[in-house]
């Protein structure tokens, strides 16, 4: 029969032992909202252009250009701050980061160079016409697709 | 007990002979693909449907790149690993050397042109309900790809999964003989059918599996653990997928959800080869997955 010391100082160890597991999860709520909200304003816009091309609402030179320059605008945010080694899908909760991002960082690079270059070419065509948007956002939803692929956890 | 022993020995042989019987491969004659000519233009519209490059091409091929089927995916299971095979026109590395009739074996009855049974993770049963024609299409297309020869790597699969007799079990089994969805259609679902159930094998991924790795047809493409460990391949029922038609079809050629979320995993690849496939096709499977109950 353990004494109520032993039992007492069982609960604490387990109480801290706990609480640093919780520690260790949230810790990295604040680069995951960052990071998530960074892809928010991605397809925020990319829907905009996605929508004309799709027919969902009509094309308007200026609103196009718009979200295309902010397309190629979120292409030059250097995300590095907030995708912390660390914060992978295999570590914590509420994320699907995998952790082939940080074992892989060249490739993953390329595919963020990959969507630079996407979204210059909608840059380019945006304001010009639906056929000319049309074209190029088909390369842009391909290099968003690329780096789902091989970093995000399918659902 | 000396009487018994033989009893017991006799009824195995005899047991095991049946299903040596039972598991002679299956072949496609010469004879049947008779009156059939290959269209290389309709054999292209088979080629994306089905999906051969997702798995054939080089991982990650982009582009012209997913024209050239040299192998080399690997695809983790609980069986072990398979690798895909080159299956480019080279005669040495590839398939260059079949006849048509191989061609037809291989994906109706699992089966290579030296009678070994093809493992179920090329999906034969899916492609097993492929019309005649388009599988003569499709080979007449496939004349016109690239060779490339680089040899193919063997697969990792442990005992008894290496001895390919038992995949002939396994289609006894398994093997399905019609279409999961039955009865009277309307055209452009029965289109969406063919496209989704026989040549994009949709099922593969969106169905979950048994034990022995086969589709669990009762739970149909109701979602499933990802084969490679991350995370799950979302179900397409009614009741889990809300998308209008438009909107799946839509998905289908540029990868956008209707929240502008996009494609990932390996539904990336499918996307790249379904978005070479004309509106209606897609319509036709988005119409499909909506009649699904």
């Amino acid at each position: 029969m353990p004494s109520v010391k032993t039992l007492a100082f069982a609960t604490t160890l387990f109480t801290i032992g706990t609480g640093a597991v919780a520690l260790a999860q949230s810790d990295y709520s604040a680069f995951i909202n960052a990071r998530q909200g960074h892809m928010q304003i991605m397809s925020f816009n990319s829907g905009i252009l996605g929508n004309m091309v799709r027919g969902n609402t009509e094309y308007d030179a200026v609103a196009a250009q718009t979200a295309a320059d902010n397309l190629a605008a979120l292409a030059t945010v250097d995300g590095r701050p907030y995708w912390a080694p660390g914060s992978d899908s295999a570590a914590v909760e509420g994320t699907r980061a995998l952790p082939a991002i940080w074992e892989n960082p060249a490739e993953f690079g390329a595919d963020w160079g990959a969507y630079a270059q996407a979204v210059t070419a909608v840059q380019a065509a945006a304001g010009t016409g639906l056929d000319d948007l049309r074209v190029a956002l088909g390369p842009l939803g391909s290099a968003c697709g690329a780096c789902h692929d091989d970093f995000r956890q399918p659902r | 007990m000396r009487r018994l022993t033989l009893l017991a020995a006799t009824t195995g042989l005899i047991v095991l002979g049946v299903l040596w019987v039972m598991t002679i491969p299956d072949r496609t004659s010469a004879d049947e693909l008779s009156g059939f000519t290959g269209d290389a233009g309709r054999g292209e519209t088979v080629f994306w449907a089905g999906g051969c490059a997702s798995c054939h091409a080089a991982p990650d091929a982009d582009g012209d790149a997913r024209l050239v089927l040299t192998g080399g995916q690997r695809f983790p299971s609980d069986f072990g690993t398979f690798v895909a095979p080159n299956i480019s026109p080279d005669p040495v590395a590839g398939i260059g050397s079949w006849t048509v009739a191989d061609f037809a074996t291989a994906l109706r009855h699992g089966v290579s042109p030296d009678g070994t049974y093809y493992y179920p993770a090329f999906p034969y049963t899916a492609y097993a309900l492929t019309e005649t024609q388009d599988l003569v299409d499709l080979w007449a297309f496939w004349q016109t790809l690239p060779a490339t020869p680089v040899a193919s790597l063997p697969h990792d699969v442990a005992f008894p999964f290496n001895i390919r007799r038992t995949v002939g079990v396994w289609n006894l089994l398994f093997l399905p003989q019609d279409f999961n969805v039955s009865g009277p259609l309307e055209p452009e679902v029965a289109r969406g059918r063919y496209l989704a159930e026989a040549l994009a094998h949709c099922g593969e991924c969106h169905t979950p599996r048994n034990a022995l790795g086969a589709l669990d047809r009762g739970a149909w493409l109701g979602g499933a653990p990802n084969p490679t460990g991350d995370g799950t391949i979302p179900g397409l029922t009614s009741a889990q997928l809300n998308w209008s038609a438009g909107e799946i079809s839509a998905y289908l050629a540029d990868g956008f959800t209707p929240e502008f979320d996009s494609a990932g995993g390996h539904m990336v690849s499918v996307i790249r080869n379904l978005a070479h496939l004309d509106d209606d096709d897609r319509m036709a499977i988005a119409a499909y997955l909506k009649a699904l109950p």
